[in-house]
């Protein structure tokens, strides 16, 4: 290292000559600093995503490294967002990457204090078996006047808000084609 | 806004640095008031008085924007003569039915259509020259409607605004609400002077309107006062409604909802909807103007869509197959029925009930009752793990070895998960890539309905019932990629889109919906999301590289366009109002409309295009009419049908309120949903007695760091750690007078339940001087509940449900209660402290809550009752009648 370049390397050196006077960016970056990159920088992808919260749909985008969610930042490009994100869109990150996600299937038996596990094709076939109980049931064919009904009243459903369109489309085409009619959601709420 | 929804927020501050005033109404300071120009702290549940007193303000003074008035509403349509109003009958419209505490809307019909009330009791008396003529045709057409353009006729609707608003004076306003009669002239003052030909006003509202049992007249209030400023369809203008899901508006659009299909199709009703025709004739009646007048080729197509090959024009697109609706099929009604054993099983997808619901306690004693549950979601929320973990366990209701329901808890993929696309709240669809795969059993919606619908036709595969053939002809054949077999979110968006049966090709816009059969069409309002095979709604050309209407970003319903209504942008004759609020106009070299944002209006129809006599559909819609859903084309100041608790907004106190209603003896919406139910008691109101059992008003609204019942915030760490706890915010002078030590405990209880929370002492809430005396108002954030990193009771356990009329909404952002210091008592004494304060209020299981409280329609319902109107309020009605 010749003198030269170790004198502007003084960070004093740097503040008094260069573009940042009060000496709170570049004048202030320690070779360390200066070597660190952004884990958004080596990302082996960027997905552009949506901010799941609020219906505001700030855009976001998720980077992703050795098939792991390492950050999720705002979107720049979005007209809607212009790249921002609150805090609960800044938290993204630790909500999907939370150690508190169930992963596996729990099951609750009848009158049981605790849960057990499930294998997820199990836990599948058994919902079916029980809609199919259920609509066997709880079947309404005609009304008093003979006129048709097509319905269960026997299942309900409380949910979509937070889902994808194309998930909504498919839950509300089943559940009308098995006769379930009380099927809801939090803008009901 | 600026707590809820903090980055939709910077366009008001945006708005603001450019000249804007901001006005921000709220019972509490929050961080939108401390950057708003003027705060307004209101009342809870008194925005239509406010909002009333804006629209008396305007048309007292004949701030108007005339033009606009006269062109774009129905402000000179005359009404019947058989309408009375609140005015007349002290709070009621005419038409009230006391056995069914419904309205009879026939006399608010325009005049000489007083028959084509829309289907509703119309027996009464009818004006039957006129209504004979028009019993093929249903909902009224323009060319029949009479109209006096100068608005002095007494009848016009213009005139019944001014009669029906003129009681909501500054000096009510104050009473009602609390608003200081010159904090309410500024907002007056700045709001219509900021409105007109150069200048546009918007409205932001959010829950904290929905959620009343009144809540869809604050908003046709809002609307109203929107028209009449000319604040609709234009740059800077509108009502702006902050929903607060990623896709609750795609939830609604494609209704996981039991009484729509997708695109606002009604889902059928047993008596009313016995054939497709019949059906399709209630949505659109033959001759009906408007887009629709379109309605039978939606319709066809959506079955098109659901039932493929086996829907034909034949069959009726297999119409027999669609469930019917009896009556009340909605949320509150299910969960009652629940506790009564009525429900099987019950599918929770991403909602949590037990802690978002009104009433938790009845959300919990529900879900105990079921034969199986089955939640999806990311966490083990509250409404997963009731059985064990619930507030009923600590008091004995719930006891896990007696309960018989059986869990099923399934860990759903995240937004990262899966590919597919939000609406957010402005109708913009914003597709969302795949960054990773789901962990473990997790999987999204897509891939559990798909497969358990795959499996459930398996299983039918042989099935000799009539019943089983919706599944069995369903088109259920999505291509499946992966190890896992997800199903392709993109198959499923084409198919919302719609699409040539004959040939597959993607439609392009809703116009091309035909009613034979050749178009299927998942959701017909979504038409163009995936016009020319491209995923429109996967567009993300930076803001950098286009204008400020930003239209090659994702896709907006319909059409792709942003502002809706946008016609009215320009004036009758297609030219801008003005310079500076130019958005979409005529052009009469290209004889075209054209703008900056895609017209809301045939592209060639010409301003002065005028229907023929006979046309229907879209070709009745004058070329200067730009509400083109309407059946007359024009914005509705005065609603004859379509909201069933009255043609115009009425100050109604909540279903519980500590106050006589200062203005009329008709004290709460008499047309409310009650569920009268040993579970549901609702606290008493005046003209009951005991009401001072509940003397405080509370609250409920989020914070920034939490979302919803908590289940994606209050398990994550950082938001849990900014906000770690259940807290009541409380002004220095209720802490005083309740004797609440700032950072000690309190409860709070209603007849419902009882729940604690640290207190925090504020001036973020302010009594208020309200007709003669002070009330105080309690905030409560709802987040909490009993699994997650933090833990708190849940301030919804404290509501009852009584819903709006219209829409089934409940009110949950005001109701009554009491404040104690300390903690609350655990286990049974819990439920001793409850049953103390119900007998002492009088709330009885037999007990009856009068609907109606004024005898205007000679109901004695009203009899024995303890008036407990000010002298104030009684002299101010005593002027009334003199004037």
């Amino acid at each position: 290292m010749g003198l030269r370049t170790f004198i502007q390397g003084w960070p004093v050196y740097r503040q008094l000559t260069g573009t940042d006077p009060l000496g709170r960016g570049a004048a202030a970056q320690s070779a360390r600093s200066a070597a660190l990159t952004a884990r958004t920088e080596t990302a082996d992808s960027v997905a552009r995503s949506v901010c799941p919260y609020c219906a505001v749909g700030c855009g976001q985008r998720v980077f992703v490294t050795d098939g792991r969610v390492t950050q999720i930042e705002g979107d720049p490009d979005s007209p809607i967002s212009r790249g921002r994100l609150c805090p609960k869109g800044s938290a993204s990150k630790s909500l999907v990457t939370s150690p508190l996600r169930q992963t596996t299937v729990r099951y609750r038996r009848p009158y049981a204090t605790e849960w057990e596990d499930l294998d997820l094709e199990t836990a599948v076939d058994m919902i079916a078996d029980r809609i199919l109980a259920a609509r066997e049931e709880t079947w309404e064919d005609v009304d008093d006047a003979g006129r048709p009904l097509n319905r269960t009243l026997g299942i309900s459903s409380l949910g979509g808000a937070t889902l994808d369109n194309e998930e909504n489309y498919l839950i509300k085409k089943l559940f009308t084609a098995m006769g379930a009619l009380q099927i809801e959601n939090q803008a009901r709420i | 806004m600026a707590e809820a929804h903090p980055v939709g927020f910077q366009w008001v501050m945006e708005a603001k640095r450019r000249g804007a005033k901001v006005f921000h109404v709220d019972p509490r300071f929050t961080r939108t008031s401390a950057v708003a120009d003027t705060y307004l702290p209101i009342r809870a549940g008194t925005d239509i008085a406010l909002l009333g007193g804006v629209v008396r303000y305007i048309l007292e003074n004949e701030l108007d924007f005339r033009e606009y008035v006269l062109a774009y509403t129905n402000a000179a349509a005359v009404v019947s003569e058989q309408f009375l109003d609140t005015e007349d009958l002290d709070g009621l419209f005419s038409g009230y039915n006391t056995d069914t505490n419904s309205y009879d809307q026939a006399s608010w019909q325009y005049e000489g259509q007083e028959r084509n009330s829309g289907g509703e009791d119309t027996g009464k008396e009818r004006d039957s020259a006129a209504g004979l003529e028009h019993e093929s045709h249903g909902v009224p057409t323009s060319g029949r409607i009479r109209r006096d353009e100068t608005l002095q006729h007494p009848r016009c609707v213009y005139q019944i605004l001014r009669r029906h608003f003129s009681r909501y004076t500054p000096e009510m306003v104050e009473r009602v609400c609390g608003i200081p009669q010159e904090r309410f002239l500024e907002l007056a003052r700045a709001w219509t002077e900021n409105s007109g030909r150069e200048r546009t006003g918007a409205l932001v509202y959010s829950v904290g309107w929905t959620q009343h049992s009144v809540g869809v007249q604050y908003i046709r209030t809002g609307a109203i006062i929107q028209t009449l400023l000319g604040n609709m369809g234009r740059p800077g203008g509108g009502i702006l409604a902050l929903r607060g899901h990623a896709s609750i508006q795609g939830s609604t659009d494609i209704p996981t909802l039991f009484n729509l299909l997708p695109g606002y199709l009604p889902m059928p009703h047993h008596a009313d909807h016995e054939t497709f025709d019949d059906w399709v004739g209630s949505i659109s009646r033959p001759g009906q103007k408007g887009f629709w007048g379109n309605s039978r080729a939606f319709a066809a197509s959506l079955l098109k869509a659901y039932w493929g090959d086996a829907a034909t024009p034949d069959n009726d697109f297999c119409y027999g197959y669609l469930p019917r609706m009896t009556g009340d099929h909605g949320t509150y009604q299910q969960v009652l029925k629940m506790i009564d054993g009525g429900i099987k099983g019950y599918f929770l997808l991403g909602q949590n009930p037990a802690v978002g619901s009104a009433h938790g306690k009845a959300q919990r004693l529900g879900m105990a009752n079921l034969d199986w549950l089955v939640v999806r979601d990311l966490f083990l929320i509250e409404s997963a793990t009731f059985w064990k973990n619930s507030p009923e366990v600590a008091t004995g209701e719930i006891v896990p070895q007696e309960c018989r329901t059986e869990v099923f808890f399934l860990p759903a993929a995240s937004h990262v998960e899966k590919e597919g696309t939000f609406t957010q709240t402005q109708r913009l669809l914003q597709w969302r890539e795949k960054a990773v795969d789901a962990p473990g059993d997790a999987r999204s919606e897509l891939w559990f309905f798909y497969h358990l619908g795959r499996k459930l036709r398996e299983r039918l595969a042989d099935s000799p019932h009539p019943r089983d053939r919706a599944l069995l002809d369903l088109t259920w054949d999505y291509p499946t990629h992966g190890d896992l077999a997800e199903p392709s979110a993109e198959a499923v968006l084409r198919e919302i889109n719609g699409y040539e049966t004959a040939s597959g090709r993607p439609l392009s816009a809703f116009t091309e919906a035909r009613d034979d059969g050749s178009t299927a069409i998942g959701c017909w309002i979504y038409t163009g999301v995936y016009a020319d095979g491209v995923n429109q709604a996967a567009r993300r050309k930076s803001r950098h590289e286009q204008d400020w209407v930003a239209a090659e970003w994702g896709w907006a319903w319909p059409a792709n366009r942003r502002t809706l209504y946008n016609r009215a942008s320009a004036d009758p004759q297609g030219r801008p109002w003005s310079e500076r609020k130019r958005y979409v106009w005529w052009d009469p070299e290209k004889a075209e409309w054209t703008g900056y944002d895609v017209p809301d209006f045939e592209k060639n129809k010409p301003p002065t295009y005028r229907p023929p006599e006979d046309a229907s559909g879209p070709d009745g819609i004058a070329g200067d009419d730009p509400f083109i859903m309407q059946s007359d084309g024009k914005a509705w100041l005065y609603a004859p049908s379509g909201v069933l608790d009255g043609p115009l907004p009425t100050h109604y106190e909540p279903a519980e309120s500590p106050m006589r209603n200062p203005m009329y003896g008709q004290q709460a919406n008499p047309a409310r949903k009650v569920y009268e139910n040993p579970v549901n008691p609702m606290n008493p109101s005046p003209p009951e007695a005991h009401s001072d059992v509940f003397p405080y008003v509370f609250t409920v609204s989020r914070l920034t760091e939490h979302h919803t019942a908590g289940g994606m915030s209050r398990t994550v760490r950082p938001l849990a750690e900014l906000q770690p706890e259940m807290f009541v915010e409380v002004s220095p002078e209720l802490a005083a007078e309740a004797g609440l030590a700032h950072l000690g405990w309190a409860h709070l209880v209603t007849g419902r339940s009882v729940i604690e929370a640290k207190v925090l002492v504020t001036d973020r809430l302010t009594p208020l001087r309200v007709d003669g005396r002070i009330i105080h108002q309690l905030w409560l954030p709802y987040h909490f509940g009993t699994e997650g990193l933090v833990t708190g009771d849940s301030a919804n356990d404290l509501f009852g449900i009584t819903l709006d009329p219209n829409v089934l909404i409940q009110e949950s952002k005001v109701g009554t209660c009491d404040v104690r210091s300390g903690r609350r008592p655990t286990g049974p004494a819990l439920l001793d402290l409850v049953a103390d304060y119900r007998r002492r209020a009088g709330m009885t299981v037999d007990r009856r809550i009068p609907l109606v409280t004024t005898d205007a329609v000679g109901c004695d319902d009203a009899a024995g009752s303890t008036d407990q109107r000010s002298p104030e309020a009684a002299a101010g009605e005593k002027r009334g009648e003199d004037a």
